[in-house]
């Protein structure tokens, strides 16, 4: 009989001797029904931080934070310029800001050229995060309609962190998904109910 | 746990490092993350494989520096930028300005200008520009220099009318330009007491006894040392109670001036200056 592993067999060996510190989990299109379906699913003890970002319109308020800090265990927050990046935290990058993970593990914001179209960018959280957590940190790039995120997951790749794509046969948009796949080969292709099983197990027990 | 630092990070100090001490501009203490990225930029479009090569450049080449120092700074600004902070400015600033029987307002950072004519419209609206003298700073020649030609692109104008709607302007917005040089040029009037110098917020020091400052989008490209430097010299140069104005996601909040400055509008990101 053919045995199609589940998610939890999936991620057992990646996750050996594997220490998660940060967790960047990226989206467009689609992305807040999807994070819906993740965030509640942290226990309140999860220790590594979560920092999140989906495209959203630069001249409006957004309400992200405050929406899912309602809805999840941990403690959710819009990240601010200069905030040291803390455990058990979840982050969501502001509009109209690129958000940047800085040497001496805070963020920051800047104001540059949009990247795809998108300020804030996915790619640019992921491979600023990605060079100072290096094996520390996880990605996860879900549903959306353009290429941010593919540099990105490629850079986490590439400083030995894990990299985790939703199964774009299932996500909303696939296009974001496909192009972080075709270019980054990631460690798990996983549909959101496998992400939602897998994301609460990111940490050394 | 630190790792020891890419052949990358090791190039990019030592060109920070050069540019420093040939040009005595102090890029050391800008962010690390959005540095990287400009360099990367820059290396693009200077047509360098390797930081080396860049430096190799900058140093001994007529106009490296002039192109490199277009990459370093971001010159991304627009007039009447986030309008509540000029309505907030409008609303609780000028009402304590006004009781002076002249102000010195200081813009530090001023880029391109943008921000320098909207300041100068609406001190004129409140009936305080011609009591005036605002200074107007930034580290790029040729932003300053654009700043001072006051020449903006026509297709900018829907958009800047719209803030200038939204931050609670008094005329019409076109009142203010004509269309000249391919352009929107404004009023000459407007900068009759502007003085533009170029001035570094990292190396230099302050402008004496102004009653507001406003550095918007200034500070995010600095690291903490720097910003603490930044702050104690907006502390240093406003008077007793003067105002100061930051960016929409900006804040003293991490930084060892936390509590020398009050909020007086904390969305707008407005603070006073509180008595030590």
């Amino acid at each position: 009989m053919n045995h199609v592993a589940t998610p939890e067999q999936q991620l057992a060996p990646l996750m050996k001797g594997r220490q998660v510190e940060l967790v960047v989990i990226g989206g467009s299109a689609g992305g807040v029904d999807a994070l819906v379906a993740l965030l509640p699913t942290l226990p309140g003890n999860f220790r590594p931080a979560v920092a999140c970002i989906l495209h959203v319109p630069a001249d409006r308020e957004s309400r992200l934070a405050e929406l899912f800090d309602a809805r999840t265990a941990l403690p959710v927050v819009e990240a601010r310029d200069k905030q040291p990046i803390e455990a058990g935290h979840v982050y969501f990058a502001g509009p109209g800001y690129h958000l940047s993970v800085e040497e001496d593990r805070s963020f920051s914001l800047s104001c540059e050229a949009p990247v795809h179209f998108a300020r804030p960018a996915i790619d640019v959280l992921m491979e600023s995060a990605a060079d100072v957590y290096g094996d520390k940190m996880v990605g996860i790039l879900l549903t959306g309609a353009n290429y941010d995120g593919a540099d990105g997951m490629c850079r986490i790749r590439e400083r030995g962190g894990l990299t985790i794509v939703q199964d774009p046969k299932q996500a909303q948009s696939n296009t974001m998904p496909q192009e972080a796949i075709r270019r980054c080969a990631p460690h798990l292709v996983l549909p959101l109910s496998g992400i939602r099983t897998v994301l609460p197990l990111l940490e050394t027990p | 746990m630190s790792k020891p630092p890419s052949d990358f990070d090791i190039e990019l100090r030592m060109l920070v490092e050069a540019v420093y001490l040939k040009y005595n501009y102090d890029f050391r203490d800008y962010t690390g993350a959005s540095q990287k990225r400009r360099v990367l930029v820059a290396m693009r479009e200077m047509e360098c494989d390797t930081v080396s090569e860049l430096q190799s450049k900058v140093l001994h080449e007529p106009n490296g520096f002039a192109q490199l120092l277009q990459y370093l700074t971001i010159p991304v600004t627009e007039m009447f930028r986030d309008p509540e902070y000029f309505m907030a400015i409008r609303e609780q600033v000028v009402p304590l300005l006004k009781t002076y029987p002249s102000l010195k307002i200081w813009i530090a950072g001023c880029s391109t200008g943008e921000e320098v004519y909207s300041m100068a419209i609406l001190l004129k609206e409140e009936g305080l520009l011609e009591r005036s003298i605002i200074y107007a700073t930034d580290i790029n020649p040729e932003s300053l220099e654009a700043a001072r030609r006051g020449v903006f692109p026509l297709d900018r104008m829907r958009l800047y009318t719209e803030n200038y709607q939204k931050a609670g302007g008094k005329a019409a917005f076109s009142d203010y330009y004509t269309a000249a040089y391919g352009g929107a040029l404004f009023d000459r009037e407007l900068m009759e007491n502007v003085t533009f110098a170029d001035h570094s917020l990292a190396t230099d020091s302050v402008f004496s006894e102004t009653h507001f400052v406003s550095c918007r989008n200034v500070l995010i490209y600095f690291n903490r040392r720097l910003q603490d430097r930044v702050f104690g010299l907006f502390h240093e140069s406003l008077c007793h109670r003067g105002f100061l104005g930051l960016g929409s996601k900006e804040s003293i909040d991490f930084s060892s001036y936390a509590e020398r400055f009050e909020p007086l509008a904390r969305r707008e990101r407005l603070f006073r200056k509180v008595i030590a």
